[in-house]
């Protein structure tokens, strides 16, 4: 079993009074790992406190094998980091950024500007590299913050929110390219998003954080779940005293958009049992489809949302 | 691998040891000062005095009738009090210097390359001190050597041998209070001007507040209040010009040493990956 890349042992980090990460413990395996969690979550805690941004009051971190906070120079040689907010230095044009950050990371100039026409081209933005960064659209300065993060090709990277602000189009090339670098490329990859199909569609594991602590984490397959089945359900009626019934013979159910709830089958259980339950409650079902257990369901059962 | 594959890459190349980085971002930022033609022509302006200096002790050197303009040690200081409007504009170019950064958030991404925050401030102070020194230490110790060229002796030079560390240390002190003060300033806003005028004001401002608690008060201490006076004292002692001093010179070292202590605690509390907001 290869080590896994990154591995957080009771850490702690807060922000003076406020506790971002508590006493969080969780284990990156290699490939592409989705950090998943609501907007406040600590995601982005996470991740900075891995770059050694902000210290941890306690715990332990390790990157690629590195104790982060004893050696985050050797952790940040071999990590790229691309930020959820944009960052750029002002006044540059696309390829002496990117060249720039090469050289910062400890690429030889030459070697720097070479591989920055490489990976500006990778990203999609080689017929735009000579162009001021400042006047680059949000999708443009996405990719140029993914481009400088992979220009001294690290081992890791660090993806904070990489589809915030890109078009449907755009956001789709861009997890096409992590999909690339993840699976083709040798890269491990850690997404840190709190769009649910980004992870899915990108990751096989996942990390998922509320509150600052890890609400599960493993194979997004595992989670998922072997047995049991999931249905989709509308009915018309005064559904409170329903879902209290469901419950009460072991369903689980969330809601989603559309008065539509999803409701988890155990094994053993027969469906069709929802149709006497609403029929004993006078409802009406209105909707009643097979569907397939999601990241979603894994998400909104972790986060206690069911 | 042919020219048409515009794929990604892993690399096999040397990367540099840490440590170094400091120096591809002084690089950096001394290219983009350059690139800027006001800049450029302030650094060219900055040597007209020394040009009139040389013609100065050329002429003192050759022509008897103008012994007037004899070399004096004085004439050293003079230079480089000459030397401090250029030396002013000069700091006051760099106001963007973090300022720039911090409203780019860019600090983010340069301290999430395997570089400290030590090397970024180093980086970011390297180019005005060596743009300050260049106008102040290298033509004094130019008009040095021109001196004994002209004279044909070494007479002088050994006369007044305190000149070279009077020289060494007043540039360095202008250029380390300067810079420090402004990276400091520049660690506090997101805007350049804001942070020129910041430092403008300040700099007129405490030199007049100075005047003014000294007249009120009779006290000339408040001197250490005021950079430009503290720097004027240094200046004489190392120069030995005769006279009272507003402060002793110790006073005013352990002033420049405080505001150069206050300038890297503020750029050690300012200068970091992540902005916390408590």
């Amino acid at each position: 079993m290869m080590p896994p890349v990154v591995e957080l042992q009771r850490v702690t980090v807060q922000y003076g009074a406020r506790t971002a990460l508590n006493d969080v413990s969780a284990v990156f395996p290699t490939g592409a790992v989705g950090l998943l969690g609501p907007n406040g979550a600590g995601k982005s805690t996470m991740l900075r406190a891995l770059l050694g941004f902000v210290p941890p009051t306690q715990g332990t971190l390790q990157v690629l094998g590195l104790d982060a906070a004893s050696s985050p120079l050797a952790v940040r040689a071999r990590v790229g980091y691309m930020p959820e907010t944009d960052g750029h230095i002002p006044g540059m044009n696309a390829i002496s950024f990117v060249a720039f950050c090469g050289e910062l990371s400890g690429l030889p100039r030459a070697d720097a500007m070479q591989r920055a026409h490489e990976v500006l081209f990778y990203v999609g933005l080689g017929e735009a590299r000579y162009r001021n960064v400042e006047t680059y659209s949000t999708g443009m300065k996405q990719r140029i913050k993914l481009a400088q993060a992979l220009v001294h090709d690290p081992d890791l990277l660090f993806l904070d929110e990489p589809t915030n602000g890109m078009d449907p189009k755009g956001r789709e090339e861009m997890l096409e390219l992590i999909l690339d670098i993840a699976r083709n490329k040798g890269m491990n990859v850690i997404l840190s998003s709190h769009l649910l199909p980004d992870v899915e569609h990108t990751c096989e594991h996942v990390v998922v954080l509320d509150k600052g602590s890890v609400a599960t984490q493993g194979r997004i397959d595992g989670l998922k779940g072997p047995g049991g089945s999931v249905v989709e359900l509308r009915v018309k009626g005064e559904p409170a005293p329903f879902l209290a019934a469901l419950a009460a013979a072991g369903f689980r159910v969330h809601d989603t958009v559309d008065d539509i709830m999803r409701v988890f089958v155990p094994e053993g259980h027969n469906p069709q049992a929802i149709f006497a339950l609403a029929a004993s409650h006078r409802l009406q079902v209105r909707h009643f489809r097979a569907s397939v257990e999601t990241l979603e369901d894994v998400f909104a059962k972790a986060v206690g949302e069911a | 691998m042919p020219i048409h594959d515009q794929g990604y890459r892993r690399y096999g190349g040397r990367r540099r040891a840490f440590g170094k980085a400091w120096w591809v971002i002084a690089r950096q930022q001394m290219r983009t000062m350059l690139s800027q033609k006001r800049y450029v022509a302030l650094l060219i302006l900055a040597w007209v005095p020394f040009v009139a200096r040389v013609v100065q002790i050329y002429l003192a050197a050759n022509f008897q009738q103008l012994s007037v303009l004899a070399t004096s040690a004085q004439l050293f200081r003079g230079f480089l009090d000459q030397q401090g409007v250029a030396v002013f504009l000069l700091i006051v170019g760099t106001s963007g210097a973090i300022a720039d950064d911090r409203r780019a958030n860019a600090l983010q991404v340069y301290l999430s390359k395997p570089l400290t925050r030590v090397e970024y401030i180093a980086g970011k102070l390297f180019t005005p001190i060596a743009f300050v020194l260049g106008i102040t230490l290298l033509p004094a110790l130019l008009l040095l050597l021109v001196h004994v060229a002209f004279s044909g002796s070494l007479s002088f030079v050994v006369q007044n041998l305190y000149l070279l560390p009077a020289i060494l240390l007043y540039s360095v002190v202008q250029a380390l209070l300067g810079t420090f003060t402004m990276m400091a300033l520049s660690s506090l806003s997101k805007s350049r001007r804001f942070t020129a005028l910041t430092f403008t004001g300040a700099f007129f401002f405490t030199a007049a507040m100075y005047q003014a608690l000294q007249r009120i008060t009779g006290s000339r201490l408040w001197a250490l209040l005021s950079p430009r006076d503290v720097v004027d004292v240094i200046g004489d002692a190392a120069f030995r010009v005769p006279g009272p001093r507003a402060v002793p010179v110790w006073a005013a070292l352990l002033a420049v040493v405080a505001m150069i202590g206050v300038s890297i605690l503020v750029l050690e509390r300012r200068v970091r990956g992540v902005e916390v907001v408590r």
